[in-house]
C-alpha cells in the first residue's frame, strides 16, 4: 500500500511539476508583494502587541531595515507574569518524563523549522551560512540536554539525609516558580536558550528578555514553543529594552527568582537590590554564554525536606 | 388570568405611580408600555464607558470607594463556621500591611449565618446605624426563588430577627417569564413587609432579578421598575450562580431606570452588580458607568455595591502597587 501511494504521489508531483512551474518562470518577480513579518510579543500561549503600541526598528548588519518588533512597556511585563504565575502550576505538577519529551519536542520542531533560524541570524548577526548553522545546532543540542535532565536531576540535587532517629530524611528539589530572565546579549538564539532551558527543567515559568539587537531569533524560538506541546504561559518573551524592563521584573513581588545572565552592561547591583526586597533569588551576569551545567538547573530551585518515620518491623 | 383585576398588595410607589385601584392589569399596562431597549446602543454605551483611563489619585480613590462599595460574599453550600469568621476577619482587615486600608460596606452570607457573621463582627457590626460593617443574608430560598411563599417569608424573617441589616431576596422569574407580574410584585412587598423589625424599622431590601435568565434587555428594564414599584431599596443583578451574572451592559440598563426614578420622583434606590466582577480594572469600569449615568452623587456605597468575593484581593493588590510603585503579588494577600 505505502508503496504504491508513494508511486502515485511521486506520478502526479512530477506530471505536475512543469505546469506549476510554467507560469512562475514567465512571470517577473517583482510582481509579486512580499509579505513581511510582524514580530510580537509571546504571552500566555498568544502573539500580543506590545499594550504600549511601540516598536523598534531592527537592521541587519549592515545598518538596512529588517523588521519592526513590539517594545514591551511594564504592563506587558505584569501580564507576562500574570500568564507565567498562571502556567506554573500546572507545567510544575506535569510529570518529569513528560517535561522531558515536551523539551526534546521543542528540539524536533527546531530541528524541522532550523533554515528560518539560519536566516535570520544570518540577516540579523551578520554571520555567515556555517556560523549561523552551528549555532542553531549548539541550540537544538542544548534542548535535548536539558530534556534529558528532567527525570535526573533530583537525582543529583536530591538526598536521604542521614539523620539521628528512626526516620527518612528526603530532600528534593522543586521549582522556585516565576523566574525572570534578562538573556545574553550576544548569539540570540544560543543564548536565549541556555537561559530558558534551565529553568524548565524542573518546572519553573520563565519571562525573558531576549537580546535587544537580535530579538528575531527570540520571537521565532516563540513560534516553536507554541507548537511543541508547551502550555502556553509556561515561556513568554518580552522583546524591549532590558534597561525599561529588567527594573519592574526585579521590584515585582510575584516573581521567585531573577536571572541576570545577560544584564552585564545594565545597571545590575540595582536589580539585586530591587530583588532582594522579595528575598528572590539572583543569577549574576556572566560574561558570554554560561556553560551548561546541572548546578546551572538547580540554581532555580528550592530544596524541600520531608520527615517520614521508619515503621519498625 | 380568572381574576385579572385582583388587588395587589398595598405599596405605597405603584399606588402613588399607578392609581389607588392598583390591579395586574395596570401593572402591565405600564410595565410592558415601557420603552423598548436599544440593545446595540446600550452595550456600544457601555463599552465606551469602559475605556476611560483612570490614573494615579482618581485611581487611588477610585480603588478607595470600591472597597468601601463591596458586599464581602461567601454563599456556599459549604460554608463553614469559621469560613465565616475568616471572611469577617478579612473585612475588618483587608490589607494588614497598611491600615490606612478602608473597610468593605457589608459581610453577605446565607441566613443561618447571619448570627455568626454578628459575633465575629463585635462592636464593629453597624446594627442598623450608619457606621460599621453591615450583614447581609440572602433569603427567600436564594439563589433558585422555588419554594412556597411562607417558606421565603420565614426565611426572611429568621435572617432578620437574627440581626441582618440588609436582605438580598431573589424574584421569582418563572412567574416573572410567564408574564404574572402581579405574583411577583406581592412577593416583593411581602418580604419587604418581613424585614420590619420589632422596633418598627426596616432592613434595606435588595431585589435580584437574576438578569441572566431574564433573556431580554426588555425584561431587565422591566422587572427593575416592577421591584422598584413594589419597594426594593436596591436592584441587584445576579445571585453569582447562573452565567452570564453581572455585565456592564446590563449594569448600565438598571442605572438608567433609578436615574429615571429619581427623576419622576425624587427617590434614590441603589443598584448592586454582583457576579464575576473580579478585577479592580473592572470595577473602575463600573465606577465610571455609575457617574456618567446617575451623577457622582450615586458614588456611595448606600446607592452602589458590589457583590464580590475575589475583587477585594485584586483591588488591594492595585493599592500596594500604588503605595509601594512595585507589582504585588497574590503572596501577599490572604487566601479566601
Amino acid at each position: 500500500m505505502a508503496t504504491s501511494a508513494e508511486t502515485t504521489s511521486s506520478e502526479s508531483s512530477a506530471a505536475s511539476a512543469p505546469a506549476a512551474s510554467a507560469p512562475a518562470a514567465t512571470r517577473p518577480t517583482s510582481d509579486r508583494l512580499s509579505v513581511p513579518k510582524t514580530y510580537k510579543l509571546f504571552i500566555g500561549g498568544a502573539f500580543p502587541r506590545s499594550e504600549s503600541g511601540r516598536v523598534t526598528e531592527v537592521t541587519d548588519a549592515r545598518g538596512a531595515f529588517v523588521a519592526n518588533v513590539a517594545k514591551a512597556s511594564r504592563k506587558d511585563a505584569r501580564d507576562a507574569v500574570r500568564a507565567a504565575r498562571k502556567a506554573q502550576p500546572g507545567w510544575a505538577g506535569a510529570t518529569a518524563y513528560n517535561r522531558g519529551q515536551v523539551l526534546y519536542r521543542i528540539a524536533e520542531v527546531l530541528e524541522g523549522r532550523s533554515a528560518q533560524f539560519v536566516d535570520e541570524l544570518q540577516r540579523v548577526e551578520g554571520l555567515s551560512a556555517a556560523q549561523a548553522r552551528r549555532q542553531v545546532e549548539d541550540a537544538i543540542d542544548l534542548w535535548v540536554w536539558h530534556a534529558g535532565w528532567t527525570d535526573k536531576i533530583a537525582q543529583i540535587g536530591g538526598s536521604a539525609n542521614p539523620v539521628a532517629g528512626p526516620y527518612f530524611n528526603l530532600s528534593v528539589p522543586e521549582p522556585t516558580g516565576v523566574v525572570a530572565i534578562v538573556a545574553p546579549q550576544q548569539q540570540g538564539l544560543l543564548g536565549l536558550t541556555s537561559v530558558v532551558a534551565p529553568a524548565l527543567v524542573t518546572g519553573n515559568a520563565v519571562v525573558v528578555v531576549p537580546s535587544a539587537a537580535a530579538p528575531l531569533p527570540a520571537i521565532s524560538l516563540g513560534e516553536v514553543l507554541a507548537t511543541s506541546d508547551l502550555p502556553g504561559g509556561v515561556v513568554n518573551v518580552l522583546t524591549g529594552d532590558p534597561a525599561e524592563l529588567a527594573p519592574w521584573l526585579a521590584s515585582h513581588a510575584d516573581v521567585n527568582a531573577l536571572d541576570l545572565s545577560g544584564a552585564g552592561a545594565l545597571d545590575w547591583v540595582e536589580l539585586e537590590q530591587l530583588a532582594a526586597d522579595t528575598l528572590k533569588r539572583v543569577i549574576r551576569p556572566v560574561p558570554g554564554i554560561a556553560p551548561e551545567t546541572p548546578q546551572r538547573i538547580l540554581a532555580l530551585t528550592e530544596t524541600k525536606t520531608v520527615w517520614h518515620t521508619k515503621s519498625r518491623l | 388570568m380568572t381574576t385579572p383585576s385582583q388587588a395587589l398588595a398595598p405599596a405605597e410607589r405603584a399606588v402613588q405611580l399607578l392609581g389607588a385601584d392598583l390591579s395586574e392589569v395596570a401593572l402591565r399596562r405600564h410595565l410592558e408600555g415601557l420603552p423598548g431597549v436599544d440593545a446595540v446602543g446600550l452595550e456600544a454605551r457601555a463599552a465606551s464607558l469602559g475605556t476611560r483611563s483612570i490614573k494615579t489619585t482618581s485611581k487611588q480613590a477610585a480603588l478607595d470607594l470600591v472597597i468601601r462599595m463591596i458586599d464581602l460574599t461567601t454563599l456556599q453550600g459549604a460554608d463553614t463556621r469559621g469560613k465565616v469568621r475568616s471572611l469577617v476577619a478579612k473585612a475588618l482587615v483587608p490589607d494588614a500591611s497598611d491600615p490606612s486600608t478602608p473597610r468593605p460596606a457589608a459581610v453577605c452570607v446565607y441566613g443561618d449565618m447571619v448570627q455568626n457573621a454578628v459575633d465575629a463582627l463585635g462592636s464593629a457590626w453597624s446594627a442598623g446605624k450608619d457606621d460599621g460593617i453591615n450583614v447581609a443574608a440572602v433569603a427567600t430560598a436564594f439563589p433558585a426563588g422555588r419554594a412556597s411563599l411562607a417558606v421565603k417569608l420565614q426565611d426572611t424573617r429568621d435572617a432578620v430577627a437574627a440581626g441582618a441589616d440588609e436582605i438580598d431576596m431573589v424574584i421569582d422569574r418563572g412567574a416573572f417569564l410567564e408574564g404574572r407580574y402581579g405574583k411577583v410584585f406581592d412577593e416583593i412587598v411581602q418580604t419587604k413587609e418581613a424585614c420590619r423589625r420589632d422596633d418598627g424599622t426596616y432592613a434595606h431590601l435588595k431585589v435580584i432579578l437574576e438578569t441572566g435568565e431574564l433573556v431580554t434587555y426588555d425584561n431587565v428594564r422591566r422587572a427593575s421598575w416592577l421591584s422598584i414599584l413594589a419597594g426594593g431599596d436596591f436592584i441587584k443583578t445576579s445571585t453569582g450562580k447562573v452565567q452570564p451574572a453581572a455585565t456592564l451592559p446590563v449594569t448600565l440598563l438598571m442605572l438608567q431606570v433609578v436615574r429615571d426614578w429619581e427623576r419622576l420622583t425624587g427617590e434614590r434606590v441603589g443598584v448592586k452588580p454582583a457576579g464575576g466582577i473580579s478585577t479592580a480594572k473592572d470595577a473602575i469600569k463600573y465606577l465610571v458607568t455609575v457617574a456618567e449615568t446617575c451623577g457622582e452623587a450615586w458614588l456611595d456605597p448606600h446607592l452602589f455595591r458590589f457583590g464580590a468575593s475575589s475583587l477585594l484581593n485584586d483591588v488591594l493588590l492595585q493599592r500596594q502597587k500604588l503605595t509601594t510603585g512595585r507589582y504585588s503579588g497574590p503572596d501577599y494577600v490572604t487566601i479566601d
